[in-house]
């Protein structure tokens, strides 16, 4: 989101404090000083993660300190991954599969590029995940994982290597 | 410093070959293959063995056999470069457990004793006070066990991830790169002699699925067995797959990994960026080793070879004569 704040001591913090207060994860501060636009005002873009029931709360505070939103941008879904399938995917249901994963509400299926050569031959696809956290994305794997083995096709997940 | 050979195949010729062309005071008092065996503790002649193998099929006496060497030679090193039996470990566990009894080293390529008993022929050499060096047996010519055991003494590691199956590494790359089917690079992987007749082993994933237990058991915290591996092998990918990958820049890999903080030890086609360090071409093999200390290490090399094997097989022996010898200028 983008804020506006007084340009005086302690405004920064003020504005920082609601986002702790209603569980808000700060991702990053860019704050620049625009002296030629507006003399006394700051202008302070903040990237953060949010459970989405709090955002109302945090505006609210946020207007109490005195800060002015200009902007609030929305993705909700900050994580990815490319995973392939192979095998009898049209036969197994895609629909359903693409399903297990998005009616979970923490991951979604967002591109889909499939490959079928021949009626009686397996398909191949690359599916894009994406999910609110890597947390999610573990568990949205865990589910491809089991409908994988259920309709006996091949998931291939990419290397990532540890941290 | 003496050795008995026990094999003659591809691995077995090319450790004679070396031995007989470079000279590193190491002479061969005993050799054995499948069918026949010859003793001789004053030296045997390293030509004259090769050329009677090449002519006879066989390397000697026909009433002698490896357990006649094991157990009646005269030498300072056991070399088994003996073909794998990856369910038994058999004869080979037998004729190692053997030498080692009797105080000798051991070194080998032979996957099988060390993949199902290697606490077994660990403990029992560390009794008798002797080595058991088993480089030949991951990754060909590239030294990961020297790399594991002394270059990166003190690191903890924290993960491996390896491409460790040269036959597989070749029908990916040739799937990718030629738009291939499956069947038809396996086929193209046989007739260029990469591929045995019945490749499963390779494609279904056992072959890299025994390196990585054997690779895991140098840190992982309890002894790792085959049947702790997820394996999952290539037999099912297809070229469209390769295509849709390579859309995104990225191609599919038989990957082994082991991370022991997760108790993940697993084999199975991944996706990996084309830039990847372990992506590499055709059959060769490459180790990326992850610890605490040195960071991330990849090793890249021929995963296979008479003279490649037979270059880990002699540095597993001039380890030992180092060690064990004296002839290490610091100790000399």
């Amino acid at each position: 989101m983008k804020l506006e704040i007084k340009d005086a001591p302690g405004q920064l913090v003020a504005a920082l404090k609601p986002i702790s207060e209603v569980g808000g994860n700060i991702i990053a501060v860019i704050h620049q000083r625009d002296d030629k636009q507006r003399g006394k005002m700051l202008s302070v873009q903040i990237v953060l993660e949010l459970p989405d029931h709090r955002l109302k709360d945090l505006t609210r505070l946020l207007r109490e300190q005195g800060v002015n939103i200009q902007r609030i941008g929305h993705e909700r879904l900050l994580y990815e991954k490319a995973v392939m399938m192979i095998g009898h995917l049209i036969h197994t249901d895609l629909g359903d599969t693409v399903d297990r994963i998005d009616r979970t509400g923490f991951a979604e299926v967002t591109e889909l590029n499939i490959s079928m050569p021949a009626i009686t031959e397996v398909s191949s696809a690359r599916l894009l995940i994406k999910s609110v956290n890597r947390e999610d994305m573990e568990q949205a794997m865990d589910i491809l994982r089991r409908v994988a083995k259920e309709k006996d096709f091949l998931l291939v997940e990419p290397l990532e290597e540890i941290e | 410093m003496k050795v008995a050979i026990l094999g003659m195949g591809s691995v077995g010729r090319g450790v004679l070959r070396m031995l007989g062309e470079k000279d590193l005071g190491i002479e061969v008092t005993a050799v054995a293959d499948s069918g026949s065996a010859l003793i001789d503790k004053k030296g045997i002649s390293i030509p004259e063995i090769l050329k009677a193998k090449e002519m006879k099929g066989s390397c000697g006496d026909r009433s002698l056999g490896a357990i006649d060497v094991v157990s009646a030679a005269d030498y300072d090193v056991l070399v088994e470069v003996t073909p794998t039996n990856a369910i038994t470990g058999e004869p080979a566990l037998t004729h190692m457990l053997a030498a080692i009894d009797r105080g000798h080293h051991v070194v080998t390529s032979n996957k099988g004793p060390i993949s199902r008993e290697f606490s077994l022929l660990m403990s029992r050499a560390s009794e008798k006070g002797v080595c058991v060096r088993y480089e030949a047996t991951v990754g060909g010519a590239i030294p990961i066990m020297h790399t594991l055991d002394q270059g990166l003494a003190g690191n903890r590691i924290l993960a491996i991830f390896g491409v460790l199956n040269g036959t597989c590494n070749f029908i990916l790359t040739r799937m990718a790169d030629e738009g291939l089917t499956y069947e038809q690079a396996l086929l193209e992987a046989r007739e260029m002699g990469y591929a045995e007749a019945d490749p499963t082993y390779d494609v279904k994933g056992i072959d890299p699925a025994i390196k990585l237990v054997i690779l895991a058991n140098k840190f992982w915290k309890e002894t790792v067995r085959l049947e702790d591996v997820d394996i999952t092998g290539i037999d099912k990918l297809t070229n469209n797959a390769l295509r849709l990958a390579e859309e995104q820049h990225c191609t599919i890999r038989l990957i082994a990994e082991a991370i022991p903080d997760r108790g993940i030890l697993r084999v199975a086609p991944r996706l990996l960026p084309l830039s990847h360090p372990l992506v590499v071409e055709g059959t060769l093999n490459a180790i990326t080793i992850e610890t605490d200390m040195a960071g991330e290490i990849t090793l890249i090399g021929k995963g296979a070879g008479s003279v490649e094997t037979a270059s880990a097989i002699l540095g597993d022996l001039l380890y030992i004569r180092d060690i064990h010898e004296g002839s290490h200028p610091e100790t000399a």
